[in-house]
Parts: structure tokens; C-alpha cells; sequence
């Protein structure tokens, strides 16, 4: 009798298997998030891995994910070091049917590590405003996109944002502009194209290196104290931001001329600092605040159903922002490649398609509740980096919010493009690579 | 010249800072022969939890600070209890490992009860140059520097008078000097390791209040430990005023390397260049400015 309904059992199992099996294989899109929610980087890593995941989130809830195909996010924590990066990227490569769709590496070191990987195992990349600047170009880096803009464009940005307020870039000349820089592979990635600015419009520029993580800079700003620059740029993370923005108030260095790269900007770098912070400058790739459509649908949508990766009185934070930015750029090409290909079962090939096809024009961002939110983005098979435009936002400390204070500058093209063609170049010798032909 | 006397008043005051966090490795040393890896996280964890206290359960300051005293010794106990006394009578080196353990239990238990965003600080301590020594003397000096250093003054007398004149104190030193001997004249072990452990855990605390106070309070405090080790090499593990006099010697040295060195040999060295100078001293003096001197019977 038991054994009769052993077989029974058995049978009934066996014959649902194909139904369970129908279920768990229904065909999601993986899509890895690099985080660093531990450690010295963690108050940067955080807001932007909340935004990545409730966008990507919201996707999912509202729209039954990307034309119905729902997004696994799979979380990996990097802790912003490259060597676990690589560690990350090795185990989620593979993950689901899928494979992984897209990899953001959400640090310079990590995507130095990962270009040459990625493009073996066929899987783009896409360092947001970070990573290897000569990427830019895309007949030598054909997995690689590091649009809206590089840190080459960035440095360059900042030099015209300075030069307008000293009356022109003719009066540049005998001007001091220090740089202060996280000791890594991501700071030091504006240095030359700063150098070659300087040659050309004749002000004296110094680099001053801050080790990791930027506890401690009390010898940095006595330099810059002593060295008295006319404008401070900063290329800083984590820990490094909140310091310095302290000792340049304690040196009574004007924040409205000191400039922090994009990464520098954020909520957490310049609360720290109280008043002091008032008036600091940061560049800016996408606008500051909630004040969009697509936040109340996060808000409804994710946060409303108790599935908010973070806080929701943090939306709207830059680096928040910056994290929905990048999910809005990979649903995108998730979306063009499913249209080129004809198919919702995109592979990481198809993606990449995507992503050289990707156009999102001013009508679309509105469509997508984000008018104005960020500039168009148009991708080709040669220019992997999109428009290269940046604004420059400042804190108020009063109203503890960030407002952009210019239009969107566009880089200084005839010093940065024949940096980055060298460099693409230099690359395309030293590992053998046949540069594309794009028409 | 004045900007030399600047670079040697910031780092004799930034080694002041390193000193903090040394003072509580060389009490737990000196009493236990055991090199606490986890100091920095306690500092960390300390401050984490004061303002966790303050923001999140809305405490006064001098409540929050009680408050956390008390976490502070509940910790030493739970270490006591859960992780010394299983390990009495093991290597040095068992000891350490386990202190690594202890790193990563607090840097987790910090992150589930308080969460890993920067969080502000702000207990009323002056912060930014000092406007007077700045406008009549060109010479920058951080405020809060100057509280540490005081701070670090008065500490370092409470510790001097305690270890020398209180029973406690005396009995601290005889379970430093030898653990049986201490035992045979009924000096309880766990106590007395319960004891130095929560005074390192409020000396922590002073550290992690300093240095939470110049950057926000957030995961790097963890690292500030690596910032002590030299300073400990330097002045020994086993003195306090050598915590003070090490971290003072690391600090002017570190910064002056940066400052005149640094733009020689490419910058960014002050972090090596401190071990570079804890490496030499061990040289000449393998114990330290103040240590004990190693004896070896043979």
C-alpha cells in the first residue's frame, strides 16, 4: 500500500516537472550590479545601487519588466576593489539563461581589469562617466560604452567652466590650478589631458595625490595652502570627498573655486561639512533632486510595496540619481537590441547592439517621466562616449540641496580627441587589435 | 619658516589623533599580552553607536555617551566571556587571529544596527582653523586638533593615576607582569580583562568621537588603525606616554616626508613613509621608544 502510493507520488512529481521547470525557466534578464554597500566607499556605493535597483525595480513592477521580460538584478559586493571586482565579474558572468546582459563596474580600476575579459567572453560593458577614457572610442573598443562623458571631457569641461569666470581662456595664463586626486587609477585618469590644457593656455597646473581611502589629507591642504591655486578641482570618493571639502573650508579655500568631478557631488560629501560646504562646485551628468514623474512611480511602485532597495526620503540624492540613470541607459538598450534582433531572449551580443544603437532623444525622456533630467544620447559603432557634455551644479548649504548652476559645456574637442585617438591607438598596438571599420 | 612651524604643529597635532587609537592597543597589550586588531573597529563601533543613540532613539548628548560607555563594557564582558576565557592559556598568535575575528563580527554588527551611510557628528566640539593663531600668526591650525590634544592630555593622566595609584591599576600591571603570579595572589583574570577591555573600549570611544567629529562617522574609521601601527613600533607596545611621543614623532614625520619629500618622489607617501620611519627605529630599538626591554633568558 505504501509503496503504491510512493509511485503515485512519484509519478505526480515527475509529471509536474515540466510545469515547475516551465516557470523557472521563463526567460529573465540578468543584469549584475557591482556594489560597495560595506566599507571606506560604502556612503558613495549605496545611493547608487539603491537607484539602480529601484529603477530596475520599478521596471518590473509596473511594466512586467522590458517588453514583459522581467530584470533579475544580481547583486555583487565589490567593495570598491578591484581585485574582488574581478572575483565578482568572474561569478556573475554566467548567471541565469540570460547570461549577464550588461556589467557596470562602478570603479576605473575594475573596467581596466574587465576590457580585456569582456570582450573574450562577449559581454558589454558600460562605465558611466568613469572607466578607461580612450573607450570612447569604439573601432578599438567595440564592447566597451563610457558615455554620457569621460574624465577627459570632464577636466576639460571645468577648465572652460574657470576660464568663463576668469573672462575668457585667454586669461588662464599665469593662473594656478591644482588638481587633488584619489592615489588610483580613477584619479589620476584626468592628469594628462590637464597637462596638455595647461601647455596650450599657459596656467601652471599641480597634481597632489590623497592615498586611499582620504582619512587623512592635512599635508594636501597644507600645500594648497601654501602653493595658493587659483581653482582646486578634486577627482575624489568615499571617504575623500567629505575630508577634503572640511580642511579646503578650514584653509578658507572659496568653495565656489573648488570643482569636484562628478563623483564628488553627492548629498553625503557635503553635509559632513556643514555651512563650510556652502557654494561648492561638482560637475553634473543628469540633474539633482525628485522632481520627476518616474520618482513618484519609484516611490508608488517600489517603495509603495515595501521592495525600496534603500530609504525613501534618499530618492532624488545625486548618486541615486546617477544609479537610475545607469538603469534607464540599460533598459534602453535592452530595449533597442529586443527591436534590431526581433526577440525578448536577448543575449549579451545582442545587447551590445543595443548599445551602439542606443538613441534617446529629449521626447523620450519625457516620455519616460525625466524631462530634462539628462541630455539625448545618441551611440554610434565609433563613438562610444555620446554627446561629452557636463554641467556644473553648486551646494546650498541653506537649503541643503544642489542646484545646476549652467548650461551643459561641451568638451574642448580638438585636445581631447587626439588624446583619445592616440591612446586607442596605443592600446590597439599593445594587444593586437584590429580597429573596426565604421561606416 | 612659518610654514615649516605650521607643517610640524599639524603633524605633532595629527600624530595626537594617531595616538588615540594607539593608547587603546597598548592598554589591552599591557595587560593581556594581546594585539587587539579590532581597535579600530571599536572605535568605529563606538561612535556608530553614540550617534546611532542620538539619532535614532533621540538621546541627549551626556545620555547617548553614557549610553554607549555602557555598550562599551557589555562588549568587554561578551569578549571576556565568549572569547578570552575559551582561549586562556593559547599562543599569542591565537589570540590575534581571533582579534581579526572580532574586526569583522563589530564592522558587521555596526552595519545591521546602524546602518552604512556617513553620519554627522556634531557634539558641540570647535571645528575649522583657528581664526586666532590663522589672523595673527599665518599659521593654520585645526581647533579640533587642539581639543584632541588636550583631551588626549587629561586621558593620558587618568591613565598614568590609575594604573599607578589605584588597586585596580596595580592589579592590571601584576596580570601584565605575569598571569600566574597574578592568579597566586587571588587576582581574578576575567575581571581584570573585563576591566582593561572596557577601558579600551571608552578610549575607543574618545577616538572614534575625534576622528568621527573630522570626517563623519562611517566605515573608513575602521582603517584608522593602520594609521597606529607604526606609531606603536615606534613608542612601544607597552607605554602609554610612547603612545603620545610615537603618534608625535609618525605625525611631524609623515608630514614634513609629504610636504618636502613628496613632490621629489612622486607624492602620496605619507602612508608608507610612516612605517618607513617605525622600520628604522625598530632597528636600533626592537621594543620600541618606551617598551619594556626584551630580556631573553637562554
Amino acid at each position: 500500500m505504501k509503496i503504491r502510493k510512493l509511485t503515485k507520488t512519484i509519478l505526480a512529481a515527475l509529471l509536474a516537472l515540466p510545469l515547475i521547470s516551465g516557470v523557472a525557466t521563463a526567460y529573465e534578464l540578468s543584469i549584475p550590479s557591482f556594489d560597495y554597500r560595506t566599507g571606506p566607499y560604502a556612503p558613495s556605493g549605496i545611493p547608487y545601487a539603491n537607484g539602480f535597483a529601484d529603477y530596475l525595480m520599478m521596471l518590473n513592477a509596473r511594466d512586467g519588466g522590458i517588453n514583459g521580460s522581467k530584470i533579475v538584478v544580481v547583486p555583487c559586493e565589490t567593495g570598491y576593489n578591484t581585485k574582488k571586482g574581478v572575483e565578482c565579474y568572474e561569478n556573475v558572468k554566467n548567471t541565469g539563461e540570460s547570461r549577464s546582459l550588461v556589467i557596470h563596474p562602478l570603479s576605473t580600476g575594475i573596467t581596466y581589469q574587465l576590457i580585456p575579459k569582456t570582450s573574450v567572453d562577449l559581454i558589454p560593458i558600460h562605465s558611466m562617466g568613469y572607466g578607461r577614457t580612450s573607450a570612447a572610442n569604439g573601432k578599438v573598443f567595440p564592447w566597451v560604452f563610457n558615455f554620457p562623458v569621460t574624465y577627459w571631457d570632464g577636466a576639460a569641461i571645468f577648465v572652460k567652466y574657470i576660464a568663463e569666470k576668469e573672462g575668457g581662456l585667454d586669461q588662464l595664463k599665469g593662473k594656478k590650478i591644482a588638481l587633488v586626486y584619489h592615489n588610483s587609477a580613477y584619479g589620476k585618469e584626468p592628469i594628462r589631458t590637464l597637462e596638455k590644457i595647461s601647455e596650450k593656455y599657459g596656467f601652471e597646473f599641480m597634481a597632489l595625490p590623497v592615498d586611499h581611502p582620504g582619512q587623512e589629507q592635512k599635508s594636501t591642504w597644507l600645500q594648497i595652502r601654501k602653493e595658493r591655486p587659483d581653482w582646486v578641482l578634486m577627482w575624489g570618493w568615499g571617504v575623500m570627498n567629505q575630508v577634503a571639502i572640511k580642511e579646503a573650508a578650514s584653509i578658507r579655500f572659496p568653495m565656489d573655486h573648488f570643482i569636484g568631478v562628478w563623483w564628488s557631488g553627492n548629498e553625503s560629501d557635503v553635509l559632513p561639512a556643514g555651512e563650510d560646504a556652502h557654494n561648492f562646485l561638482a560637475g553634473a551628468i543628469h540633474a539633482p533632486g525628485a522632481n520627476f514623474p518616474l520618482f513618484d512611480d519609484i516611490a508608488k511602485h517600489v517603495y509603495g510595496k515595501g521592495n525600496g532597495a534603500g530609504e525613501k526620503d534618499r530618492i532624488g540624492e545625486v548618486t541615486y540619481n546617477r544609479g537610475v540613470l545607469a538603469g534607464v541607459y540599460a533598459a534602453e538598450a535592452i530595449r533597442t537590441a529586443m527591436k534590431i534582433h526581433g526577440t525578448n531572449k536577448v543575449t549579451p551580443v545582442m545587447v551590445r547592439d543595443g548599445y551602439e544603437n542606443l538613441e534617446i532623444s529629449a521626447g523620450r525622456w519625457e516620455e519616460m517621466g525625466l524631462k530634462g533630467f539628462a541630455k539625448p544620447v545618441k551611440i554610434t559603432c565609433d563613438n562610444h562616449a555620446g554627446s561629452r557634455q557636463a554641467a556644473i551644479m553648486q551646494w546650498d548649504a541653506n537649503a541643503k540641496k544642489w542646484n545646476q548652476v549652467t548650461d551643459y559645456y561641451d568638451t574642448m574637442n580638438d585636445v581631447v580627441d587626439p588624446l583619445i585617438e592616440a591612446d586607442s591607438k596605443q592600446y590597439a598596438a599593445e594587444n593586437s587589435v584590429v580597429p573596426r571599420i565604421c561606416n | 619658516m612659518i610654514f615649516f612651524i605650521e607643517v610640524v604643529l599639524s603633524g605633532l597635532m595629527a600624530g595626537v589623533m594617531y595616538s588615540l587609537v594607539a593608547l587603546g592597543f597598548v592598554l589591552i597589550f599591557k595587560a593581556s599580552g594581546i594585539f587587539n586588531f579590532a581597535q579600530g573597529v571599536m572605535a568605529l563601533f563606538a561612535a556608530l553607536t553614540l550617534v546611532g543613540l542620538m539619532e535614532k532613539f533621540g538621546m541627549p548628548i551626556w545620555l547617548a555617551i553614557i549610553g554607549t560607555i555602557a555598550v562599551m563594557i557589555a562588549l568587554a564582558w561578551a569578549i571576556e566571556r565568549f572569547m578570552l576565557r575559551p582561549l586562556v592559556n593559547q599562543e599569542p598568535i591565537i589570540l590575534f587571529m581571533a582579534t581579526i575575528g572580532l574586526a569583522y563580527v563589530l564592522e558587521g554588527m555596526g552595519d545591521i544596527l546602524w546602518g552604512s551611510d556617513v553620519k554627522m557628528l556634531d557634539l558641540g566640539i570647535p571645528q575649522g582653523a583657528s581664526d586666532w593663531m590663522l589672523d595673527s600668526f599665518d599659521i593654520y591650525i585645526e581647533k579640533l586638533e587642539i581639543f584632541a590634544a588636550a583631551t588626549a592630555a587629561v586621558m593620558v593622566t587618568f591613565l598614568a593615576i590609575f594604573f599607578q595609584k589605584t588597586r585596580i591599576g596595580r592589579a592590571l600591571r601584576a596580570v601584565a607582569d605575569d598571569h600566574q603570579a597574578a592568579l597566586s595572589v587571588g587576582i581574578s583574570l576575567n575581571t581584570i580583562w573585563v576591566i582593561v577591555w572596557s577601558v579600551a573600549g571608552i578610549v575607543a570611544l574618545v577616538a572614534g568621537i575625534m576622528w568621527g567629529s573630522k570626517s563623519g562617522v562611517q566605515f573608513s574609521l575602521s582603517l584608522i588603525a593602520l594609521k597606529a601601527l607604526p606609531v606603536l613600533i615606534l613608542g612601544g607596545f607597552t607605554s602609554v606616554p610612547g603612545a603620545i611621543i610615537g603618534g608625535m614623532i609618525i605625525g611631524v614625520g609623515e608630514k614634513v616626508a609629504e610636504i618636502y619629500l613628496g613632490p621629489i618622489i612622486g607624492g602620496a607617501i605619507e602612508n608608507w613613509f610612516a612605517y618607513m620611519l617605525a622600520l628604522a627605529f625598530l632597528l636600533f630599538r626592537p621594543q620600541g621608544l618606551f617598551g619594556e626591554r626584551i630580556i631573553e633568558r637562554v
